[in-house]
């Protein structure tokens, strides 16, 4: 199938094959929605974590809350959020770690006017 | 007979909603946002309508990967207060307008959009954000809503010629309703942002400012973008924009722009906001 923006630099588009390979991941992200197991995963990721069907590596990217490794692996950001809410981490915070800078750097170049567009519409943009 | 008489965009950012409901509204971040409401806040309380239409999307809230409808219609008496990971938001719940709503149903499906009907629902940020931007915190919401939620979370959302039309059919279904109702239209979320991967903090003001000068008066300009465009020039999560153009498609094809407003940033993404009437 043709994915015309499969050339768009730092970025996942959550189709049909990556919803496929991450559903069980982003149904348990979901799960976070109730206190009670948001409270049971903070207690015990590990063991929260066995009872959903995810792959090693999607688990793997839980643990480390690595969201970068997550997206490759079908994992979505809308359902991350109910994890990073969970954390109390707010959506900024969570964004500035996938770009990989601090929180303060990542509001410094938000309050800039934002991550231009300029030299970052395309990959070959990037390996340049 | 119900009419349209009027039209919102406003983006509908989390963080807002936060800022508001933790007393944050006049600190030095949030306060140049929430100026850029205050004629549209006049505004509305001025011309209250009897019906909101909302035109949102949910986030992964009442629709998981277990079900994922393209266009769905919320037909409750009322809708509660998602807890998306952190409680649910303090602000009162959403009352519905049952009669109108299965009849805009009944009508759209007719006219060939084939609506998913919703009778149980809570609704997330993308839907109590605008209100709270509009109405500020009221104990009760001043008027009824009915969510017409669109899935821009899997991708592909629907295009934005698509979403153009069915606002066409929702004009259409809006005057079949024989009780005399003022209803608006309001169309959410957007501008430029992208929340995910190394790419996040994508601002392209130059695309924001291209798409709020064409919504009133060249619609057509904008309905055949592709997504890819959208994805590319505005961001992973700027194709939301789609649903600014079902509010434009529902209006007359000529308008009256009263508010413009454009602010970077709320969070990760740049927040638009506009006003229009039917004349």
């Amino acid at each position: 199938m043709d994915k015309p923006y499969a050339d768009i630099p730092g970025t996942t588009v959550f189709d049909a094959d990556m919803a496929r390979q991450g559903y069980w991941v982003n149904q348990f992200c979901v799960s976070l929605m109730k206190p009670e197991n948001r409270k049971r995963f903070l207690a015990d990721e590990e063991s929260y974590l066995d009872e959903w069907p995810v792959s090693a590596g999607q688990r793997q990217a839980v643990l480390d809350r690595d969201y970068n490794a997550l997206l490759k692996l079908g994992g979505n950001v809308y359902f991350f959020s109910k994890l990073f809410f969970t954390d109390e981490v707010s959506f900024e915070e969570a964004a500035a770690g996938m770009t990989g800078v601090s929180r303060e750097e990542y509001r410094a170049m938000m309050i800039g006017g934002g991550r231009s567009i300029e030299g970052n519409r395309f990959q070959s943009e990037w390996e340049s | 007979m119900a009419r349209i008489t009027g039209g919102v965009t406003t983006s509908h950012v989390p963080a807002i909603g936060a800022a508001m409901d933790q007393g944050k509204t006049g600190e030095a971040y949030w306060s140049p946002l929430f100026k850029g409401y205050e004629f549209s806040r006049q505004w509305v309380a001025e011309n209250m309508p009897d019906v909101v239409i909302m035109v949102y999307n949910d986030h992964a809230s009442a629709f998981d990967l277990e079900m994922i409808p393209t266009f769905a219609i919320g037909c409750a008496e009322q809708f509660g207060i998602a807890d998306e990971g952190w409680g649910p938001r303090p602000v009162p719940e959403v009352e519905g307008h049952p009669e109108l709503a299965w009849h805009l149903a009944q009508s759209l499906v007719e006219q060939e959009f084939d609506m998913t009907i919703i009778n149980k629902m809570d609704v997330d940020h993308g839907l109590t954000v605008p209100l709270s931007l509009m109405f500020d915190q009221p104990d009760a919401w001043p008027c009824r809503v009915i969510p017409l939620a669109v899935n821009v979370v899997v991708y592909p959302p629907p295009t934005g010629h698509r979403c153009y039309r069915l606002g066409e059919a929702l004009k259409t279904a809006v005057e079949s309703f024989d009780e005399d109702l003022n209803v608006q239209v309001w169309g959410t979320g957007g501008m430029s942002h992208q929340l995910q991967g190394p790419r996040a903090g994508l601002i392209n003001s130059e695309f924001d400012m291209a798409f709020m000068d064409a919504l009133g008066s060249n619609p057509e300009d904008l309905v055949m973008k592709p997504h890819v465009e959208y994805l590319r020039e505005a961001g992973s999560e700027g194709v939301e924009l789609v649903m600014w153009l079902i509010m434009r498609g529902a209006l007359n094809a000529q308008i009256n722009e009263l508010h413009r407003f454009y602010h970077v940033p709320a969070s990760n993404t740049a927040v638009g906001h506009m006003v229009f009437e039917n004349p």
